[in-house]
């Protein structure tokens, strides 16, 4: 048997120390692994935004050199940027993965839209429509890219996340989760939902972009766009069927998103920073937190938690 | 109130910043306490020293600071962190919680958990990840109960970094003496438990003393701030990369016939292409060929990392299996000392099978009877039978297969590991291996001549396991004894295991409780699988109401041996019976933990055959179980 006897394999490690960008990332690949070995059917939901960017780069890095072993699932709403349409369908193409497209039959037929609906327009599109997709092709685990540092109950939620066959979340019974030991086991009828990206916060999300030169829809970048101002918020026409309210008429502003989701429930702020540096320059300098662009939050101080035990991602 | 002071380089020169921020580290830590100490209040402290607190956050924490806080007009910083709508209400964290902020140097993921002693598991889930514990005192009132049972806990997780955070100095008046007698105490039990070291603080949540700089209020204090001693200690997936090579195979990558790359996360040490490996638990050397990664090879890889490497030589290797350094690998056992810390509303069954996980393995595991638990508060070691929810003990552990470990002490990733209920898939309990057991090491099985077949054989016959299960008063015995002259007529050498020859000797010394029941079918199924191994036709007439321990029984022989024989017989029609009058004694309540009365009956799911003894008589039933047994004998070898 060959040995070399001059140095033996555990000699100190002159390896540079560890950055908290790279420890996250061992953590969230591993997270992704355990659940391929050990789920039957797993599924990635795939929102197009920065989140779901990095955690599909994530995918590509721990399983590379072959492809994710799982499909794509965008749980669409017809109502997202035509942007995010277009860097949904190549991304899936160059991570050499399927894409699976569900929008919810009900929703399409009764014409549910954002301005007639209010709080039905995401529970039908969003929160059905998950549920249906994951129970019409099976999948058993479902990744998320959700981070506990976005709001107060998610800090609590565990990476691996139990749904009952109704997906129900119950807070009050979580299994405990030690060391990098995940249990992923399930009973019959329940699924998982997987959160690699639990422990990442946005700031980190945004220098791993820059780190690793991701691809992210060009509405995170500043750029004139036409908008109205409505509520509070500054939307978006995006295309023709944005319906103007009598005195409104879009103006030009130079604009970015910092979270997307459906463009007449999305506020932009004004903004110059075009490049990702100028955009993390301009988060770090701001002064309110991120989610305070997105109307679904400012229902009640609890509504997330609510919303999750009913089954909204 | 300035919420939020940006670092002057991000507004002049946001590229340098960016530079400086990517190489920051990572240090996880968990802060001990209860809400009266101010751990919530220290916790929301650091979030707002640290800048992590916007405007709009503000605005609402002053708004509910005002609504619900506790602070009079002054912002409630306990308000930040309690999270869940029911425990806003309530006032307490039940659950464990994840925070965020970072410094110049350093992230910090936090890892919040209640104090109350009901709730050990969380403070237990929170530690198996922290490098750093912060354990907080009140002041005014020193070391409690409270801080001897978090400080045990935090050591018994392998915790090195322990600080002593004196909390509410403000309210005694920045008193040095009173700190010190604190120190002084806390110094004594630290080193009674096995502490060796720890750092003592003395800070004031609130007003923000030795939190994020040294506090003047404080002169006569020369140690560190809290904020510096976090930023400054060493991590310990640092200290992991100085020990031998260990990686626990996750995944295999095997996109096409030509590539085969083994995926993991590296536990300790580090590797290269080229260094020698030993594939544990086969023992099978060779060397690492690629270290592959999306973008290029990579030259080295540590601890801590998530890899996919190749190997020189095509040898067997796959999830479960550890890659270690070839001169250095890791012992492999399938009996162990370990401590378990109990999460579960039910109790454990020592002789249950239930599965452990263990890095990337996971394999079925008997835990025995506890040689003692650890009463948190007094230290006091107590024995007994089992373990509840928040119990802690220390028990042997037996796995149907070797294990790749290592010590706790040494490795959390190959001593850490968890206890899942096969039949609820519930985490139950999470474990700690301190060492293999000498026997395990050192016993091993003859390899012996006359082997199983070649008993079976000698007698022309299949070894069978025949398990009747079935209420008392059933017909088990009945049936199983006609079923056994019947194969004796046949020239068939058989055993019979029932009650009267088992209860009376082997398990004389076992009652009626449902750790006793699990015991004794234990035994019975070890006694029969020896049988079944000298060639023999066993039939076992038992009760045997639990599914677990008849899937025991199960595992033991070799697939298509066993038979799960039902005499179903309905409760009414038993009870009618009562051959030995044991039902009217039960019902009286003169025996405790009575099948079918006051225990329960788990009826087979899947039997091999079922007998419903209301439909055909005894000697039909065992007619037609011969019949069954014979009819899909295979052919002797």
């Amino acid at each position: 048997m060959l040995q070399s006897p001059a140095v033996p394999a555990h000699s100190a490690s002159s390896l540079p120390a560890l950055t908290h960008l790279e420890r996250l990332e061992a953590e969230s690949i591993h997270i992704l692994r355990e659940v391929v070995a050990e789920a039957e059917r797993p599924v990635m939901l795939y929102s197009v935004g920065k989140d779901s960017a990095v955690m599909l780069h994530l995918a590509r890095k721990a399983f590379y050199p072959a492809p994710p072993p799982f499909p794509l699932l965008h749980v669409d709403t017809t109502w997202k940027f035509q942007a995010m349409y277009a860097l949904r369908d190549r991304a899936a193409q160059a991570a050499g993965m399927d894409l699976i497209v569900h929008q919810n039959p009900d929703a399409l037929a009764k014409g549910i839209n954002p301005f007639d609906h209010g709080g039905l327009h995401t529970d039908l599109w969003k929160t059905e429509g998950l549920k249906q997709a994951l129970d019409q092709y099976g999948f058993d685990a479902a990744f998320g890219g959700a981070r506990r540092d976005e709001e107060k109950s998610r800090a609590k939620e565990r990476v691996f996340s139990f749904r009952t066959a109704s997906h129900r979340w119950d807070p009050k019974n979580q299994r405990p989760e030690l060391w990098r030991v995940y249990n992923a086991r399930k009973n019959k009828g329940e699924s998982i939902r997987v959160f690699p990206l639990s422990n990442w916060t946005e700031l980190d999300i945004w220098q791993y972009i820059l780190a690793e030169q991701i691809e992210i829809v060009p509405l995170y970048f500043a750029a004139p766009r036409p908008t109205v101002e409505r509520d509070g918020m500054l939307l978006m026409v995006d295309d023709a069927r944005f319906r103007l309210r009598p005195g409104e008429a879009p103006v030009e502003r130079s604009v970015r998103f910092r979270t997307l989701g459906c463009y007449p429930l999305t506020g932009a702020v004004e903004s110059e920073a075009a490049t990702l540096e100028q955009v993390i320059q301009e988060m770090l300098l701001t002064t309110t937190s991120e989610r305070q662009g997105r109307a679904i939050d400012h229902d009640q101080a609890a509504s997330m938690e609510k919303k999750k035990q009913e089954g909204y991602f | 109130m300035t919420s939020y002071r940006p670092d002057a380089l991000i507004a002049s020169d946001i590229s340098s910043y960016l530079r400086q921020h990517q190489n920051k580290s990572l240090l996880r830590f968990i802060t001990c306490g209860s809400v009266d100490d101010g751990k919530s209040t220290l916790i929301g402290r650091l979030l707002y020293d640290s800048k992590m607190i916007f405007e709009d956050q503000l605005a609402s924490l002053e708004a509910d600071s005002r609504r619900l806080g506790t602070q009079g007009q002054e912002i409630d910083f306990a308000l930040l962190v309690d999270g869940l709508a029911a425990e806003r209400e309530q006032g307490i964290t039940i659950d464990v919680a994840y925070r965020f902020f970072a410094t110049e140097k350093r992230k910090f993921i936090v890892a919040d958990t209640p104090g109350h002693e009901q709730y050990t598991r969380n403070m237990v889930t929170g530690a198996s990840t922290a490098d750093l514990a912060v354990i907080l005192i009140d002041a005014r009132k020193g070391v409690l109960t409270q801080t001897r049972r978090h400080s045990y806990l935090c050591h018994l997780l392998g915790i090195r970094h322990i600080v002593l955070a004196v909390n509410k100095m403000d309210l005694i008046g920045y008193d040095q003496q009173a700190y010190a007698n604190i120190v002084a105490d806390y110094a004594a039990f630290a080193q009674s438990i096995g502490i060796a070291a720890f750092t003592p603080i003395p800070i004031s949540g609130f007003k923000g003393d030795n939190i994020a700089a040294r506090s003047g209020a404080m002169p006569w204090f020369d140690g560190p701030a809290l904020l510096d001693h976090l930023e400054s200690v060493e991590v310990e997936v640092e200290a992991a990369r100085t020990q031998p090579f260990r990686m626990p195979v996750q995944w295999v990558n095997r996109p096409d016939l030509d590539f085969r790359g083994f995926a993991g996360l590296i536990a300790s040490g580090s590797v290269r292409p080229g260094d020698a490996v030993r594939i544990l638990p086969s023992g099978r050397t060779t060397h690492v060929a690629r270290l592959v990664a999306l973008g290029g090879d990579r030259e080295a890889a540590g601890a801590g990392e998530s890899v996919t490497l190749t190997l020189v030589d095509e040898i067997d290797c796959s999830r479960g299996d550890v890659i270690a350094a070839a001169d250095a690998p890791p012992q492999a056992a399938d009996q162990f000392k370990a401590t378990l810390v109990w999460m579960d509303g039910e109790d454990l069954l020592p002789g249950r099978a239930y599965w452990l996980k263990l890095a990337t393995q996971t394999v079925s595991a008997v835990v025995r009877v506890p040689e003692h638990v650890v009463d948190i508060n007094t230290l006091a070691k107590t024995s007994a039978k089992t373990l509840s929810l928040n119990d802690i003990g220390v028990t042997e552990i037996a796995t149907d297969r070797p294990l790749v470990f290592a010590p706790y002490a040494d490795s959390q990733d190959l001593g850490g590991f968890i206890l899942i209920d096969k039949a609820t898939n519930a985490t139950v309990a999470a474990g700690m291996l301190s060492f293999a057991l000498r026997r395990a090491q050192n016993v091993h099985w003859q390899a012996t001549e006359i082997t199983r077949e070649a008993h079976a054989a000698q007698k022309g016959q299949q070894p069978r396991l025949l398990w009747f299960t079935g209420l008392s008063g059933s017909g088990k015995s009945t049936i199983a004894n006609l079923v056994e002259k019947k194969l004796h007529a046949l020239g068939k050498h058989s055993f019979l295991l029932d009650g009267d020859n088992v209860r009376h000797g082997l398990n004389r010394d076992l009652g009626f409780t449902d750790a006793d029941r699990i015991e004794n079918i234990r035994r019975v199924g070890e006694v029969a699988k020896l049988m079944t191994d000298a060639g023999l036709i066993v039939l076992t007439a038992f009760i045997s109401p639990f599914r677990a321990e008849r899937d025991l029984a199960r595992s033991m022989v070799p697939n298509g041996e066993f038979f799960e024989i039902f005499i179903d017989t309905p409760l009414e029609q038993a009870e009618s019976r009562d051959v030995k009058g044991l039902y009217k004694k039960a019902r009286a309540g003169e025996i405790a933990h009575f099948t079918g009365i006051s225990s329960p009956y788990e009826p087979p799911l899947n039997p091999e055959i079922r007998i419903d003894t209301t439909r055909c008589t005894p000697e039909e039933a065992a007619e037609r179980i011969v019949e069954e047994i014979m009819g899909i004998w295979s052919p002797v070898l």
